[in-house]
């Protein structure tokens, strides 16, 4: 007879990692069951770098305070509002324990990167980003005594009587049994899955690109839906940006986004203009161009820009198209040359007497008489060499997941929840965001959950 | 060009640094890259000896090998300051050492075989193998006239190869700015070559030699340092008892030569071992060969010298002193005339790049953000 664990964890990302220190920080037996390597371990965690925290007053790391009601009030602002705003109020109410919590495992921290000083009031850099946070998770994890198994594909749940009894992993032998007391699954969403994305998308999410971890397929997902769990959120919803066409199918990470878009024009395959490149601060205005290319023909779009303006944004990964003339780049893009220097022609003409760029504000900078306009930072297309950058979907991650109540449980379709069955992190984040995105708050989700079902999981282990 | 590949790699991946800036918070090669956009050859050069190899920022890519994008900084910038070290020695034969580190081992014995040899061709046995006492004991086996010959010779000749590799570091560096950054950026940069600041891995110490970040390596490698410079105080003492005050050696255990010279040479010893220990147990996956291979070089030959100084020391009233006294002249031989050509000349290139570094962030620079 094998062991039978107290606790165990589905996932090596954050929330997985916060949860079994918990748990094993309060004398319980746990195993984290990490589906990717050693290598890879961590899910999307390791494409985080900063953890959005309320925080009453300034300190070496934040620029200032950030109390729970102007938290709230910005994830309202970006999402219209949390799907069940007790766990949101939750959420933003704990925040403010992680710094000390995260410090306490051996996390390190830093100031906010160059070029992020809007963030540095509400987020806090842990040093290095997600891939050193996991490393520091994981070492901790070791001191303390936590099993941890790579390559451990849970396929399914055993449940008996509305209690979890072990995990499926997947084998050559035809599947293996781990006995748990309780388990918490937090194992992400199903961005990673085309096939899934495709029955809400169709044909078109073949064209997207999955900047996470190739391992968030959903099968944890699929399972605790197929087991009787409650799904939540949009299943058709993803947070996706503009992406470089080029990066690769999965993990392309943060190196793969392009910044392109508020400094020329968004053409797409057919070059014409479909949107106002210059509607909002980046921020808000970053989230949205992943959604608007995944309605566009073909899902791609090419950012122009000039020789004015190139120098202006962060190097981009991959070397930007580039030509003397409009009438020479339009065939590197595949785009018809007349209707291209048509588009840009009519948008530069549109953008008379603007003579110098803001980007520090909404400059005002607008287009007069063209569809769609450009509200801001509007500047004429025409001192070459002129370069293009293409733009494809990328996929951050997956609204849909399992609903959970205030102690993390995940709940049946008849509103019951589960007596030890506990979800944290991505899978769950659906009760919380529906829609947009706040910076560094899919942490926070992760972190506060992740800690609740870690200790609810110790709590139900020890009944 | 083989050469050529190198650049061209880092490059590559120094493009994708830029675009991502994780690694910012721990060290200055990922702030001046933030300053660049493309990486020609002499930014390659000055990020190289810019880089520290505290290889935190190896264990917290998420875009190292088997990623694609196959992220091993200082892998590759171990490459390119290898490369950098053979280039700007002189003379070029010599220069090769730096590739192959046969070249620098053959070059160390054969320079303390040769000194041996000398030795025991031209000194009588009776001097060699008796005790000697009291005043100018140690000139009674080799005379102080060939010592200090032998020792200027190559010790100006060491630092004339040195400042000729400066000199051409600062020539073929690029530099994203103009201007200095006055006697502040001096400072700066002093501070944090003696502090050894940037082997503190933006905090919590070098991840070495595995991925738990530690502060072993600045510690052993500060004793050496230290240790290292309190035996140029103990050598300058002992020159000014000599040749101002006419009083020779062998000096009593509480003189300033003995005293600097004994914390110098235990420092070393125990920096040197304790470098060399660290290194065997290190990760390889962030390392680049050869220059595993050089650091050892350097580390033994620094080592021995430290030891048969001490075993010079306790030996000295023994008729074993002449022997050992011997071997330690031929070590420190062998250590000037491989210091141009080995591991030493990172103190050269190292403090330089620091300097350029702080003159350049010395100057106003826009920010691009994300």
């Amino acid at each position: 007879m094998s062991e039978i664990y107290d606790v165990i964890v589905v996932g090596g990302g954050n929330a997985a990692m916060c949860a079994a220190l918990q748990a094993r920080g309060a004398g319980r037996s746990v195993i984290v069951l990490e589906r990717a390597g050693e290598d890879m371990r961590g899910g999307n965690t390791r494409h985080t770098r900063n953890i959005r925290c309320s925080h009453a007053e300034a300190d070496q790391f934040f620029s200032g305070p950030y109390s729970e009601e102007e938290y709230l009030k910005d994830l309202i602002g970006v999402t219209g509002g949390p799907e069940n705003m007790d766990l949101a109020k939750m959420a933003i109410r704990e925040s403010s324990s992680l710094p000390a919590w995260m410090s306490k495992h051996g996390v390190h921290w830093q100031q906010p990167l160059a070029g992020t000083l809007h963030l540095g009031r509400t987020n806090r850099w842990f040093l290095g980003g997600g891939k050193a946070l996991l490393n520091t998770y994981f070492l901790a994890a070791k001191r303390m005594g936590i099993a941890v198994r790579y390559n451990a594909l849970v396929e399914d749940f055993v449940i008996e009587n509305d209690k979890f009894e072990a995990v499926r992993l997947k084998n050559e032998n035809g599947g293996e049994l781990v006995r748990g007391r309780s388990v918490v699954v937090a194992a992400g969403g199903y961005e990673a899955n085309i096939e899934w994305l495709k029955r809400n998308w169709g044909d078109a999410a073949e064209n997207f690109i999955v900047r996470g971890t190739p391992f968030n397929d959903g099968v944890m997902l699929a399972a605790l839906m197929k087991n009787g769990a409650k799904s939540i959120g949009d299943p058709k919803g993803f947070h996706a940006i503009a992406v470089d066409a080029r990066a690769p199918k999965f993990d392309g990470g943060i190196v793969t986004r392009l910044d392109v878009v508020p400094f020329g024009i968004v053409v797409n395959r057919d070059a014409r203009r479909f949107y106002d490149e210059g509607e909002d601060i980046w921020p808000k205005r970053y989230a949205i161009w992943g959604t608007l290319i995944a309605g566009q023909p073909g899902q791609i779009a090419y950012g122009v820009v000039d020789a004015k303006a190139i120098h202006r944004f962060l190097p981009p990964m991959f070397k930007p198209f580039q030509a003397d003339t409009l009438e020479a780049l339009a065939p590197q893009l595949g785009l018809d040359d007349r209707t291209f220097v048509e588009t840009v022609t009519q948008y530069n003409q549109a953008t008379a007497g603007n003579t110098e760029l803001r980007m520090d504000r909404l400059d005002d900078n607008c287009t007069k008489g063209i569809a769609p306009p450009k509200s801001h930072w509007a500047m004429p297309v025409d001192r070459p060499p002129f370069y293009a950058l293409p733009l494809r979907p990328g996929i951050t991650f997956t609204y849909m997941g399992v609903e959970v109540d205030d102690c993390a449980r995940v709940v049946d379709t008849h509103g019951k929840p589960f007596p030890n069955i506990f979800a944290a992190g991505e899978i769950m984040s659906g009760n919380i965001l529906t829609k947009g995105y706040l910076g560094g708050f899919g942490l926070t989700i992760g972190s506060v959950f992740g800690r609740l079902a870690g200790r609810e999981a110790a709590n139900s282990a020890r009944s | 060009m083989p050469g050529l590949d190198i650049f061209e790699e880092a490059n590559r991946q120094l493009i994708i640094c830029n675009a991502c800036r994780y690694c910012e918070g721990y060290c200055p090669v990922f702030r001046a890259i933030e300053t660049r956009r493309d990486f020609e050859q002499g930014d390659v050069f000055y990020l190289s000896n810019l880089c520290h190899d505290c290889r935190a920022c190896y264990y917290a890519c998420m875009f190292t090998p088997p990623h694609e994008f196959a992220i091993n900084i200082p892998q590759i910038l171990a490459q390119a300051r290898v490369e950098t070290y053979g280039r700007w020695s002189w003379p070029d034969f010599l220069g090769r050492a730096f590739k192959n580190r046969s070249v620098t081992v053959t070059l160390a014995t054969s320079v303390a075989g040769l000194v041996a040899i000398l030795a025991l061709l031209f000194i009588p046995s009776e001097n060699l193998f008796t005790q000697h006492l009291g005043p100018g004991a140690f000139y009674e086996v080799v005379p102080y006239i060939a010592m200090v010959v032998g020792a200027m010779i190559l010790f100006f000749y060491g630092i004339a190869v040195w400042l000729n590799g400066g000199s051409r570091f600062w020539r073929e560096t690029s530099t994203a700015v103009s201007g200095s950054g006055g006697a502040k950026a001096l400072f700066t940069a002093m501070g944090a070559v003696l502090g050894l600041r940037y082997l503190k891995g933006g905090g919590p110490g070098c991840f070495y030699p595995d991925e738990r970040p530690s502060s072993v390596r600045r510690f052993y490698h500060s004793l050496t340092f230290w240790g290292l410079l309190s035996d140029f105080v103990s050598t300058t003492l002992a020159f000014i008892y000599q040749d101002f005050f006419h009083i020779l050696p062998p000096y009593s255990l509480a003189s300033g030569p003995v005293v600097f010279g004994t914390i110098g040479g235990v420092a070393i010893i125990i920096g040197t071992g304790g470098l060399i220990y660290f290194k065997v147990r290190s990760d390889r996956a962030p390392a680049e060969g050869a220059a595993v291979g050089m650091d050892y070089v350097f580390l033994v030959t620094l080592g021995l010298a430290a030891l048969t100084g001490m075993l010079t020391l306790i030996l000295r009233a023994t008729s074993a002193m002449g022997t050992i006294l011997v071997l330690h002249l031929a070590s420190i031989a062998a250590l000037f005339l491989s210091a141009p050509y080995g591991k030493f000349v990172h103190a050269v290139y190292r403090t330089l790049a620091i300097l350029r570094y702080e003159v350049e962030q010395a100057q106003p620079h826009e920010h691009v953000g994300h």
